[in-house]
């Protein structure tokens, strides 16, 4: 019993000790943002300082930071929308009235998400080029709701045929349309799992960088591509860069800290739940 | 009757007109099976086209069809090759290193003690941040040879500092990477953990049955779902990974850590060959297909193993 007992406690220590090395980068990044830049190259390095905000005040309103902002948040909001609205429709028949080839479409649909980007990069920039839509917010939300649309389809099917069907046929005896069924009986039902997958789409595409790096310039480049110039910013900027990484990170990070039951559902596919 | 069908996915049909359904279920998905055509099909056949022709954006007078040459040529460029070696050698060593870290994790996850909850949101994090975040932060802050963290530990230590991305690009690549994908496995195997009924471990347990045994014959089989899951989920992004090499290492030095990914970016976006870029993208889907059909027979096969033994 004692003996458990220990090894229990040393379990326990070691899943603090894993858990303190792998989170530590983020910790010393945010810990960074907050020195000024002499302090984050002191030697040994400092834990305990006099915080300062200053950098925070570079990063944020000195530099394109806002701008990069507003189009992610832009193309992010735009392509969750569209994917919700492509895709909720979809699932919705394919959930509750399957044809006999809506095997093959979910297979076909997750295909699609299987591709490797650089296989269809070269045609979408020559595309774009020609079509006007490179650098557009446009563009990219394309673009997103393709990489988004097979989750939202998987993920809201697998949320529909959860719905207790008892419900559904008690709602079609008593005669109601399509569009009431859908509307007032399936869709509050499932809003829960709705705000789950659209939560995973933000994540995705906030976060996406090829795309975004190869059809953006200036006028529509996302905070992905905006972080990515700091590769050259070394030696001299780290606590500006970890104040503009910060801010970057911390909507997603905060979104996914509560989502994180939905997440397993999301990155499977709804195949783990 | 109506619960299996639910459970099967199949909802009867009889409740709505049956002559309706067919042009509902099209009203229903069209647009977005016909938006996803669009956007990612035709590309395909693009690619396909572009692969089959000379074209290089700097010399456009020069475009004109040459069949499958771009191919051959391909191939027989060394750095191809050497590309092709360092998409396997970072792929795999990712995903077999993320597979154990995220496996011991998740055991150890699979507890109950104090701070549970806090431990895995902290956890999770390096995967859901940025990965250009990531990339410039290990670059900076943390490998940096004169002032990053990880030298001023070797310092500290009495030791040299290392200069890791200068020296061991690959293996700084693969850090940052695993570094990322770990939470990602132990989210899953927990999930396949959790679903595990303990009643038939604590049965192992009384029959006398020892931690290893424990492991071998219960936990493995019953994780290999979830693990084949994990595993082709993250090949496929890891395949594709662009943005942590292109913030550490440019790909270099030479192309010492340029994956496919990356080549192609070189090969369309600084030399302009639409052609032969176009012609890697069809190597690179084709590897992407293979990796998978081998890695789920390689599986499939230890899965029967682990279970007949």
């Amino acid at each position: 019993m004692l003996r458990n007992r220990t090894v229990g406690n040393g379990l326990t220590f070691l899943t603090y000790l894993l858990t303190f090395i792998i989170f530590f980068p983020i910790f010393w990044m945010v810990l960074t943002s907050f020195k000024t830049e002499a302090v984050a190259f002191d030697y040994p390095p400092k834990l305990v300082f006099t915080p300062t905000l200053s950098n925070w005040n570079i990063a944020l309103f000195e530099t394109g930071f806002f701008k990069s902002l507003r189009n992610t948040l832009l193309i992010v909001a735009g392509s969750t929308s569209l994917a919700l609205i492509l895709g909720i429709p979809a699932a919705y028949a394919l959930a509750y009235y399957p044809g006999k080839r809506a095997d093959f479409t979910l297979t076909w649909l997750i295909s699609t998400r299987m591709l490797p980007p650089v296989g269809v990069i070269v045609p979408l920039f020559i595309i774009f080029r020609d079509t006007g839509l490179r650098d557009t917010h446009l563009g990219m939300i394309i673009i997103y709701c393709a990489m988004n649309l097979p989750l939202v389809v998987w993920m809201m099917r697998s949320f529909f045929l959860d719905v207790p069907y008892e419900i559904l046929e008690a709602g079609r005896i008593d005669g109601v349309s399509l569009w009431q069924e859908f509307r007032f009986i399936a869709i509050p039902l499932v809003t829960p799992g709705l705000f789950a997958t659209a939560l995973l789409c933000m994540i995705f595409s906030w976060n996406e960088f090829f795309f975004a790096f190869n059809l953006t310039v200036t006028d529509a480049a996302p905070l992905s591509v905006y972080i990515s110039s700091f590769k050259t910013a070394e030696g001299l900027f780290w606590a500006k860069m970890s104040a503009g990484a910060t801010a970057a990170v911390l909507p997603v990070v905060i979104a996914g800290w509560f989502a994180q039951r939905q997440l397993v559902k999301g990155l499977t596919m709804g195949a783990v739940k | 009757m109506s619960q299996a069908s639910v459970l099967s996915g199949t909802v009867p049909e009889q409740e709505r007109p049956k002559s309706v359904l067919p042009s509902l279920r099209r009203l229903l998905t069209t647009p977005a099976l016909v938006f996803m055509i669009i956007v990612t099909q035709v590309p395909l056949l693009f690619t396909i086209a572009y692969s089959l022709q000379r074209w290089n954006l700097l010399r456009p007078q020069r475009r004109g069809f040459v069949g499958l040459d771009n191919f051959p040529r391909v191939l027989q460029e060394p750095s191809f090759w050497t590309i092709i070696r360092n998409t396997m050698t970072l792929t795999l060593s990712v995903v077999i290193i993320t597979l154990v870290l995220g496996m011991i994790l998740a055991l150890l996850l699979n507890r109950t003690f104090p701070g549970r909850g806090i431990i895995r949101t902290m956890l999770i994090t390096p995967f859901l941040i940025m990965p250009t975040v990531s990339a410039v932060l290990w670059k900076n802050v943390l490998f940096n040879p004169a002032f990053g963290l990880i030298g001023s530990a070797f310092a500290l230590a009495g030791l040299p500092r290392p200069d890791i991305l200068a020296h061991e690009p690959m293996i700084a690549v693969i850090i940052i990477i695993v570094w990322e994908w770990t939470p990602f496995m132990m989210l899953i195997l927990l999930a396949g953990l959790q679903s595990l009924d303990m009643e038939r471990v604590e049965a192992a347990q009384i029959d006398g049955a020892d931690l290893i045994q424990i492991f071998r014959h219960i936990l493995i089989p019953h994780l290999m779902r979830y693990i084949e899951l994990a595993v082709l989920m993250e090949m496929l992004f890891i395949l594709s990974v662009f943005g942590e090499i292109f913030v550490t290492t440019t790909g270099g030095p030479g192309i010492q850590t340029t994956n496919l990914s990356f080549g192609i970016y070189i090969e369309a976006f600084q030399r302009w060959d639409i052609g032969q870029a176009s012609a890697m993208g069809i190597y690179a889907i084709i590897l992407a297909n293979v990796m998978l059909v081998v890695f789920i027979r390689v599986l499939r096969r230890g899965q029967d193993e682990g279970i007949t033994t």
